[in-house]
């Protein structure tokens, strides 16, 4: 963790502000028809703890995840199609997300430069 | 602050200044499930079996799991020694006696049990029933606790099922059933007494949601209460003369009994419970879902909910997944 997304998640709130993000941004993904396939059969309830940990990640929160995990735990997906007009969505929905909460876009970009730099492990190049 | 016993599963272990318990349970290499260790994946959650643990401990916990003593290791800082397993209680079963069996419509038996020692339950909660000979079939309760030691089941008998054929055809009013403590996270809590709650239930699903309406009533819930009662045809339904009547008598109650296939009946609704709730209550942002029944129902009606708002942490669901002994 660098001393800069240290700060981010403070700035955001910490985990108060996941909290009140989570359900806002799986509701968001999971009304979208560009990628709600990928999520038709899984476990809601594990899915919304992943869906918190992704987005404790993105504000910069502690966090124990590898590019190694990240490759992992999308490879399936991968096979099913994802590609990056998927990831785009999941990073559009993140920031409308953070503008419905009312954060300043600075922030926003912040975050989704953050859930950026994990776009070549999650689409397993 | 002093070092704080931790026993997990008859072992003792020590927990060290400024450790959490999962600190503890990992260098005393006792690897149970954990990852983030932030109280982000709650995957090492585990139960309190004698004292509260440290409300800190329980923080993004369902209310559910706070009441029942659940909290997560890596957040747990001891406050006094604590006793912990992981996740439901131990395999006890108390003694029951059957003093009452009567047919609820062609396939479903009522089952009531008397069991002076049963531990504490709520309306909506699962028991596991076990024959003399180890055959063990969950099922819900659907009485309130206001009848401490009697437990109602409803069972349907589903074709060629062991312990569903044998209760409704040999299974005698005076014959003995072993009772396990009750389990599940789906039941009325009270505290919010004005919220709209939804309930869903499809054949025999009927009867933790009953129940559940039974204790939010009787602990004066003041919110309007909706319950959607599905089955494939007429003969499928049951208890529409007492759910009718309990209408009647609580304004706050809506009752709609749902027929999928077939003729409606007077005062049934055509089409499937979930669908005919979900098109009849546009927003649910800030109610309460329970959702018990067939396993594809409760998977869709979920997920229907949370998209239409409600919560995550105010949907309560239990699938009845055919065969199950001991559900997850």
């Amino acid at each position: 963790m660098t001393e800069t997304s240290a700060t981010l998640y403070q700035q955001l709130g910490g985990e108060p502000a996941v909290n009140a993000a989570v359900d806002i941004f799986y509701r968001k993904v999971l009304a979208d028809d560009r990628i709600n396939r990928f999520f038709e059969n899984v476990d809601m309830e594990k899915q919304a703890a992943k869906q918190k940990a992704f987005l404790t990640m993105a504000f910069g929160g502690p966090h124990h995840y590898t590019g190694e995990d990240m490759r992992k735990g999308h490879a399936h997906l991968v096979k099913a199609g994802l590609d990056d007009s998927h990831f785009d969505a999941v990073v559009e929905n993140l920031a409308a997300t953070l503008a419905e909460l009312n954060v300043p876009q600075p922030l926003i970009d912040q975050v989704a430069a953050i859930a950026e730099s994990t776009r070549n492990d999650v689409l397993g190049r | 602050m002093s070092l704080k016993k931790i026993t997990f599963n008859d072992r003792q272990i020590i927990c060290q200044e400024e450790d959490t318990v999962l600190d503890a349970l990992l260098r005393a290499q006792i690897d149970i499930p954990h990852a983030c260790r932030q109280g982000v994946c709650q995957s090492c959650m585990l139960r309190s079996l004698q004292t509260a643990p440290p409300p800190a401990a329980q923080n993004g916990l369902k209310d559910v799991l706070r009441h029942q003593n659940y909290f997560l290791a890596c957040l747990c800082y001891p406050q006094q020694d604590m006793s912990v397993s992981l996740g439901a209680d131990s395999g006890a079963f108390a003694t029951a006696t059957v003093v009452g069996k009567d047919m609820l419509n062609a396939d479903t038996l009522r089952l009531t049990l008397q069991c002076p020692d049963i531990p504490d339950y709520y309306a909506g909660q699962f028991v596991n029933l076990k024959r003399a000979d180890g055959l063990t079939r969950s099922y819900s309760i659907s009485n309130n606790r206001k009848q401490r030691h009697k437990l109602e089941f409803h069972i349907r008998r589903l074709a060629g099922g062991r312990f569903s054929e044998w209760a409704h055809a040999e299974l005698a009013i005076g014959d003995s059933l072993a009772v396990s403590a009750a389990q599940g996270l789906c039941y009325y809590l009270p505290g919010r007494a004005a919220q709209s709650l939804l309930l869903i239930g499809s054949g025999s699903g009927l009867a933790p949601l009953a129940g559940i309406i039974s204790e939010a009533l009787d602990q004066g819930h003041t919110g309007p209460i909706h319950l959607y009662h599905g089955s494939r045809n007429m003969a499928g339904l049951y208890w529409t003369a007492e759910m009718r009547r309990l209408a009647r008598q609580y304004p706050n109650f809506h009752y709609s009994p749902c027929v999928s296939g077939g003729e409606a009946g007077q005062g049934v609704c055509k089409g499937r419970a979930h669908e005919l709730a979900m098109s009849a209550l546009p927003d649910l942002k800030g109610w309460r879902i329970y959702l018990c029944g067939h396993p594809d129902m409760v998977h869709q009606a979920k997920r229907q909910a949370f998209l239409k708002g409600a919560a995550f942490q105010d949907i309560h669901a239990d699938a009845f997944h055919i065969g199950a002994t001991t559900p997850a």
